[in-house]
């Protein structure tokens, strides 16, 4: 009999630290353009594994955690997250069985909408300065990266048993 | 596998709790207790991500050799010296300011109280130029005091979480502040541009007496900034016909991207004056 019950939460956790480490960690000023968006990677990951557990309202919680450390508004990420959780909710089964370049391909789309949404929120508080455009940057680097974060989080949830 | 319940339902929830928290944090205090406590678990993250920073500085630290510390102490004897021998004439200087304040009838304590404080972090994201310091509430830090190194104003505090606070820089868009023209007075308005090291003065009448190289210093209106400190100077004036203001760039004194120290001022040192009693005097 497969045991269900839920387990690793603590894991969770950790990983999603690591990747609030990776947010913030100073880098010349230039990589600040192109940094993935660590925490929506991480998150997707988990929505997309473990789709009963982890969803809408990790994403808003994550999501305002996010706000405080980057100092934006309160609930700019959280409103982006929870929508890019709710979105993944949708598409998990498919997210599974598309090849790696299709993969990307979302995860690019995601975190430009989710970015986008942010932008969007800030625009409306008037704290924008930089061109919408750069927004791309941050998606083609998360795009990127999202295959090694992909097979390092596999690793780590079959290790440490997270289901 | 069962889809999972309802997340449509829970994303409305989601979503109106965005909008609510969005609006609280906008336009009232109310949200500042959730930034407060979250505070707590984000100060852990910027120290953690200081450490290479920070242990770099260690093994510098550790790796100079014994020739070159004599050198650098030394060095910092004889600056030292230097310093001393114009703090002397800076007491006489001071003692003369007060005593021509007290014929003013207006008082003004020079002598700032100080708080310093490491820099654990800048923000990560490029179109907002704030940092986090190591100092929290904790020390005393409450939001709004300013922010110096040892050649002028940085910013000033605007979150102060129990561990750790967050600093908006004098370049950052959203901030402004009032400065004068230490030659002749001449009071001005200084806003950041977003750009590292970018001010510009606004308003400016296109014959208004400034210069390049001219040095601005805080006037302490605003009750944010003590008066006094050298903020910025200028660096390029610029006149176009037909416009009614001049363009004028600055830029800090402070050595913003270089500091990893700084010094909160106490706001106890700003003077404390109500409005009313100004009105009723008047």
């Amino acid at each position: 009999m497969r045991d269900d019950r839920p387990a690793g939460t603590g894991i969770l956790v950790v990983t999603l630290l690591l990747a609030a480490l990776l947010e913030v960690i100073p880098l010349p000023e230039a990589f600040n353009w192109v940094r993935p968006e660590w925490m929506l990677l991480v998150l997707v990951y988990w929505v997309l594994s473990l789709p009963r557990r982890v969803g809408v309202l990790w994403g808003f919680f994550v999501g305002l955690y996010m706000d405080v450390l980057t100092g934006t508004t309160l609930g700019q990420w959280g409103l982006g997250f929870s929508l890019g959780a709710f979105i993944m909710l949708l598409a998990y089964k498919r997210m599974r069985v598309f090849t790696v370049l299709q993969q990307c391909a979302v995860i690019f789309l995601l975190v430009g909408s989710v970015s986008l949404l942010a932008y969007l929120v800030q625009e409306a508080v008037g704290r924008t300065l930089y061109p919408p455009y750069t927004i791309l940057y941050s998606s083609l680097a998360s795009a990127i990266v999202w295959r090694p974060v992909c097979a390092l989080l596999r690793w780590v949830q079959l290790r440490f048993i997270v289901r | 596998m069962s889809a999972p319940a309802n997340p449509l339902y829970r994303l409305t929830i989601a979503l109106v709790l965005s909008i609510i928290v969005m609006v609280l944090d906008q336009r009232t205090q109310w949200a500042a207790p959730v930034r407060y406590v979250l505070g707590a678990l984000t100060a852990p993250v910027h120290y953690i991500a200081h450490l290479p920073v920070d242990s770099g500085q260690w093994l510098t630290e550790q790796a100079q050799s014994r020739s070159s510390l004599l050198e650098e102490n030394r060095r910092l004897q004889r600056k030292s010296l230097i310093l001393e021998q114009k703090v002397q004439r800076l007491a006489v200087l001071e003692a003369e300011n007060v005593r021509l304040r007290e014929l003013l009838n207006s008082s003004a304590d020079l002598d700032a109280n100080v708080l310093v404080a490491e820099i654990i972090g800048l923000d990560a994201d490029p179109n907002r130029q704030e940092l986090v310091i190591n100092k929290g509430s904790g020390s005393q830090v409450v939001t709004g005091q300013a922010v110096l190194d040892a050649q002028g104003l940085i910013g000033q505090v605007v979150e102060a979480g129990p561990l750790s606070s967050r600093v908006l820089l004098l370049t950052d868009a959203s901030h402004a502040m009032s400065v004068q023209v230490n030659r002749n007075g001449v009071r001005a308005v200084l806003a950041g541009t977003g750009q590292v090291g970018g001010l510009r003065l606004l308003y400016v009448p296109d014959t208004a007496d400034i210069q390049e190289g001219d040095l601005l210093v805080s006037t302490g209106l605003g009750q944010r900034y003590p008066r006094g400190y050298p903020v910025a100077t200028i660096t390029r004036v610029r006149h176009h016909s037909g416009a009614a203001f001049a363009e004028i760039s600055a830029r800090p004194t402070a050595r913003i991207d270089r500091a990893s120290h700084v010094l909160l001022v106490q706001p106890s040192e700003l003077p404390e004056r109500k409005p009313q009693e100004v009105t009723d005097e008047g």
